[in-house]
């Protein structure tokens, strides 16, 4: 659906974005994840059509960015990061408005529609300029939805909004996601762990690595990380753990709580389990400690080195190519 | 061509909803007024019957002064605000935002124009045997190609400026310049002295169409200044997008 080739955007000498290469499937929610000024919203407004890469193409739904702009801006959403809206127009003027410049059928069913979908029907007659920040969001997803695009592309969709909206927020993106393709960029870690089928991690306009939430995990982790607890205070179990093949700096934690690590690609906690059993101690706990979606994301953003350092088949990857 | 009405109909709106409309409005009608009130006494003292022009005159000048407060706001508030950039990822092209905008503005000042046909009216009504005619439907022609020469001006200035105050006063700068290029030309002689004459905005309008006379020329004078005036709004709106 979206096929992106040697992306590049330069500001003057600064370049913004690296000769990014991505694709993403038609019902795929593909998270950009990176630090502010990564690039996420160059890439985004070269998607929409709002600005022409200095290097390089992308084609949306078969057509080219850059040749067929408008082509591709009708089958797009767009919600660009704090939602730019008309202050002296009504929630559905507004709406209808967008839907008239999309030459949409039934314009005024569509928007009563949309407003459902965003929940905005009770303030439908409100003025813009009176909304509160979460709601003006919510204006701005229903005018990239007014049209049932194909590709829908959000910048930070949900900040500003309160907890509970946030829940409704992203429920409503992956339901769309399902027969659409949807690009949206963020900073919230967990959000991209939810909502997201693919992320991206883009830092400094490159992109660091890129793979499921869970395979991004896996990945980084290498050597799996287990934590053992016994009821009491286990002495003498480290001496223990140690002498199973395959277990490796065992780190006592207080309160009969051990950590340990694997040597990678090997699952030994069934040995592990046993030998805790067999010599008289109440297992309580065993379960792999998976590094968070922040804490590779703070490793492979930290900067350039240690982001090679995290991940070496990342490095590896990047020479082959 | 549907996304220009689309676009147009917006503007109007938006005018009308803005303080700036109502202001314009005072501000044609309370100044037309005053004029239109002293020119009768003038002419009750003198015992003369007073001519169009102390209509077509002022009104001129007025339009110089207001239309850069309505064509200010037109692309330079959008591109403050950012609503611009989603009106360029709509599928619509940066020549249809411009002149939606542009027309939305001529649609208001035609309604305005419009609505100074009370002191032509009253003239008509108080002089004996009445106005001529001719010289009413000329002089409002030539009133009415001028003022969409300016609001295309107008657009075009506004395009290039992301600050309302910036855009209007160097709205009245251009206005400015060409109402009164024609000035040194007569001392440049045939240096260039035609030149300046034929760009001169003013020149058009005192000489043909202020007197009666409609001359093809006049006209595709001022259709052409709007149509170039269009035409580099929509150049920096597409610019826009590379800076």
């Amino acid at each position: 659906m979206i096929r992106v080739t040697g992306l590049t955007k330069d500001y003057g000498s600064r370049r913004a974005i690296h000769d990014l290469d991505f694709n993403a499937r038609k019902g795929e929610i593909l998270g950009f994840l990176g630090p502010n000024g990564a690039g996420k919203t160059t890439t985004m407004r070269i998607l929409t059509g709002y600005m022409p890469p200095t290097s390089g193409t992308a084609t949306i739904g078969g057509f080219d960015i850059i040749e067929n702009s408008l082509d591709v801006r009708r089958i797009t959403g767009y919600m660009p990061e704090t939602v730019p809206l008309y202050v002296d127009m009504t929630v559905s003027e507004y709406l209808l408005y967008m839907a008239r410049l999309r030459h949409i059928k039934n314009a005024d069913e569509r928007v009563k529609k949309v407003l459902d979908m965003v929940e905005l029907g009770d303030r439908a007659n409100g003025y813009i300029g009176n909304l509160s920040k979460g709601m003006r969001q919510r204006v701005g997803l229903g005018q990239a939805l007014i049209h049932e695009p194909e590709v829908l592309i959000l910048d930070e969709p949900t900040i500003g909004l309160d907890p509970a909206q946030v829940v409704n927020f992203r429920n409503l993106i992956k339901d769309i996601g399902k027969d659409r393709t949807v690009i949206l960029s963020t900073h919230i870690l967990p959000e991209a762990q939810q909502v997201c089928d693919r992320v991206m991690i883009i830092n400094k306009g490159r992109i660091v690595a890129e793979d499921t939430p869970e395979m991004l995990q896996a990945r980084l982790t290498g050597s799996q990380r287990v934590t053992l607890q016994v009821r009491g205070d286990g002495r003498g179990l480290p001496e223990l753990l140690s002498q199973i093949p395959g277990v490796l700096h065992v780190v006592d934690k207080d309160g009969g709580s051990y950590e340990f690590e694997t040597l990678p690609g090997q699952d030994c906690r069934p040995q592990v389990a046993r030998t805790v059993v067999d010599h008289g101690y109440d297992l309580l706990l065993l379960q792999p400690v998976n590094l968070s979606l922040e804490e590779i994301f703070l490793q492979l953003t930290r900067d350039e080195s240690s982001a090679a350092d995290a991940m070496p088949e990342l490095n590896s990857m990047l020479e082959a190519k | 061509m549907r996304n220009i009405f689309t676009i147009a109909w917006k503007e109007l709106k938006s005018i009308f909803i803005s303080p700036i409309a109502y202001a314009v409005a005072l501000a044609i009608f309370l100044v037309m007024g005053i004029i239109f009130y002293a020119n009768i006494l003038n002419a009750v003292v003198q015992q003369v019957a007073p001519p169009i022009q102390i209509v077509l005159g002022p009104l001129v000048t007025l339009m110089l002064f207001t239309v850069p407060a309505i064509t200010m706001r037109t692309v330079a508030e959008e591109q403050r605000t950012g609503t611009l950039e989603l009106l360029l990822t709509a599928p619509v092209r940066d020549w249809e935002v411009v002149i939606g905008k542009w027309l939305g503005a001529v649609v208001f000042i035609i309604i305005v124009l419009l609505a100074t046909w009370v002191y032509p009216i009253i003239l008509n009504n108080i002089v004996d045997p009445g106005i001529d005619q001719g010289l009413l439907v000329s002089g409002y022609l030539g009133v009415f190609l001028l003022t969409m020469a300016f609001l295309a001006i107008g657009v075009a200035v506004s395009s290039f400026f992301s600050n309302q105050i910036a855009a209007f006063f160097a709205t009245l700068g251009v206005f400015l310049v060409l109402w009164m290029i024609s000035y040194p030309s007569q001392a440049m002689g045939a240096m260039g002295g035609d030149l300046l004459k034929y760009l001169d905005m003013s020149e058009h309008f005192y000489s043909t169409f202020y007197r009666g006379i409609v001359e093809l020329k006049d006209v595709i004078y001022y259709i052409s200044m709007t149509a170039f005036a269009l035409f580099l709004g929509s150049m920096s709106v597409e610019t826009r997008r590379w800076r």
